[in-house]
């Protein structure tokens, strides 16, 4: 009996709906937020990464202090949890199930490099959203097989397009974006992005208003790299090749802190209140120096 | 026996073959064009086995399209030519290779660059400014290290390849009659090389169908460019 189950778990219900599909959306509607927003010098992107515990080690971890860097130095200390390197030119921020999405960077990583392979060049962005797309899709047709439960955001340059911000969903649609979210609240969040986003946004606007819209959609009151994954797409200023950079715990802290948004830890911002130091970001400089 | 040769210039590539079809010591055919349009800015002469250089050419062709229509733009010519090599090397390894020696040229829309390679049947891979193939290597090569230099313009590059044509009917013992392109940022375009100005001709051509009727996004195999002489 189960069988009939089991086995049509991808079949349209009498309404027309396909409840896994939806149920896989439900589920990263739950992870934590990923938001990206395009300008023409480059792409921000953040990620939120939900506190697990205090027991959790994370010291050997991704995500851990190693973590992030530059160009090829993206490659080394790699990403954390949320945001992934897909290919020289190609970023990823992931919502949903972990595991799934492990499996999806290493099939876009696979599917980049067989690009490379065959054409000796850096694989076109939409190609590769194409790509996974194309295998989620898959997934929602084929019976005895749930739907991947991952939604990306993938940011990257090419030559034929420039700068390209797309978001994927677990059905297998993609589309092109100025400024999009995913995960939780990203209702909220994408209508915050509609309000301020510009058309002629300079990088640091665009990860000034990455990061913004982030501390206005996140609970907690302030941002740190403890809570957050951060990192950008441009081109490199002499080569003009695509220069991924995977923001390092240091940086990041150091990037909110001059937008004001946090940057210290968490005991600190308690202490720095405490005293007298108000909620402004002057004060939260001195206390993390 | 064939004999092919191609130049880049400022903002085009040249490609001239030999249009001769037969074996041994017996000519069949005089006006073989063995130039195929691969692309709407990439086009390739192929020289060898005279089945396996049309076969190629055509699998080469087809597979460039598929890619274009898939993608929506067309494969450049720097991973156009990689491609084709992987197919070479691959083909070289199997129980039928392909016997074909190709230069593949091609104008670079995204980057606004020409391109030329020289790829031989063995699965060489050359990126070079001015190349040739077939027995016209012996007597031509001299002549475009003397003539050739960075950036030249249409005109001067066409006198050189002319110079190469003179060199190969003074030099080498068979008889060749040649059919040439030019592929530029507008496409692949046939010239004829016995015309007073071909490069006159062709700006006319290009200045006629301009504003009206751009070029077709997806070349068909035997509409354009190239008529058999």
């Amino acid at each position: 009996m189960a069988r009939r189950y089991d086995s049509r778990t991808t079949i349209f219900s009498p309404e027309g709906r396909l409840y896994q599909v939806e149920y896989a959306m439900e589920a990263i509607s739950h992870a934590g937020t990923v938001l990206a927003v395009l300008s023409k010098e480059g792409i921000a992107i953040a990620a939120e990464k939900k506190v697990t515990g205090k027991l959790l080690d994370l010291s050997l971890a991704p995500g851990g202090e190693g973590m992030g860097g530059e160009g090829a130095e993206a490659w080394m200390g790699g990403g954390g949890e949320k945001i992934f390197l897909l290919n020289n030119n190609i970023l990823a921020g992931l919502a949903g199930i972990t595991s799934d999405a492990n499996s999806l960077v290493n099939f876009a990583r696979n599917r980049a490099q067989q690009y490379l392979f065959s054409y000796n060049e850096d694989i076109p962005v939409e190609l590769l959203v194409q790509r996974l797309c194309d295998m989620k899709q898959g997934y929602t047709q084929f019976g005895g097989l749930r739907p991947f439960g991952v939604s990306l955001i993938y940011i990257g340059w090419d030559a034929l397009y420039g700068f390209q911000l797309y978001q994927s969903d677990p059905s297998g649609n993609y589309s092109g974006w100025k400024a999009t979210c995913i995960g939780a609240n990203h209702s909220s969040a994408t209508s915050l992005l509609k309000q301020d986003y510009k058309d002629d946004l300079s990088l640091e606007d665009a990860k000034s208003l990455c990061l913004k819209t982030m501390s206005k959609t996140m609970d907690s009151i302030k941002l740190s790299s403890e809570k957050l994954e951060f990192a950008t797409m441009t081109l490199h200023p002499e080569t003009g090749q695509p220069l991924a950079k995977i923001y390092r715990p240091s940086e990041l802290d150091e990037l909110l802190r001059t937008l004001e948004l946090g940057g210290t830890k968490e005991e600190q911002i308690g202490v720095g209140e405490g005293t007298g130091g108000g909620g402004g970001g002057e004060g939260n400089v001195a206390m993390s120096t | 026996m064939e004999c092919a040769f191609a130049i880049t210039g400022k903002d085009f590539v040249l490609i001239a073959s030999d249009m001769s079809a037969g074996r041994s010591i017996i000519q069949m055919k005089s006006n073989e064009n063995k130039i195929t349009p691969v692309g709407p800015n990439l086009a390739m002469a192929c020289g060898g086995e005279p089945g396996d250089t049309s076969r190629f050419a055509d699998y080469v062709d087809r597979n460039l399209r598929l890619y274009h229509i898939r993608n929506n733009f067309p494969l450049p010519p720097p991973s156009a030519a990689s491609w084709v090599r992987r197919i070479l090397a691959e083909s070289i390894r199997s129980r039928s290779p392909y016997a074909v020696n190709v230069l593949l040229g091609g104008f670079d829309t995204t980057t606004s660059k020409p391109h030329l390679y020289w790829l031989d049947y063995l699965g060489t891979k050359a990126d070079i400014p001015y190349a040739a193939q077939g027995v016209g290597m012996y007597v031509t090569l001299s002549t475009m290290d003397k003539w050739w230099y960075e950036n030249i313009e249409r005109r001067e590059a066409l006198d050189v390849l002319n110079k190469c044509v003179d060199e190969v009917k003074k030099r080498v013992t068979i008889k060749f009659d040649f059919n040439c392109v030019l592929i530029d940022k507008d496409g692949v375009h046939s010239l004829d090389l016995k015309s007073q100005d071909p490069i006159a001709e062709l700006e006319a051509k290009v200045a006629a169908m301009k504003p009206s009727d751009p070029e077709p996004i997806i070349p068909s195999s035997d509409a354009p460019a190239i008529a058999a002489a």
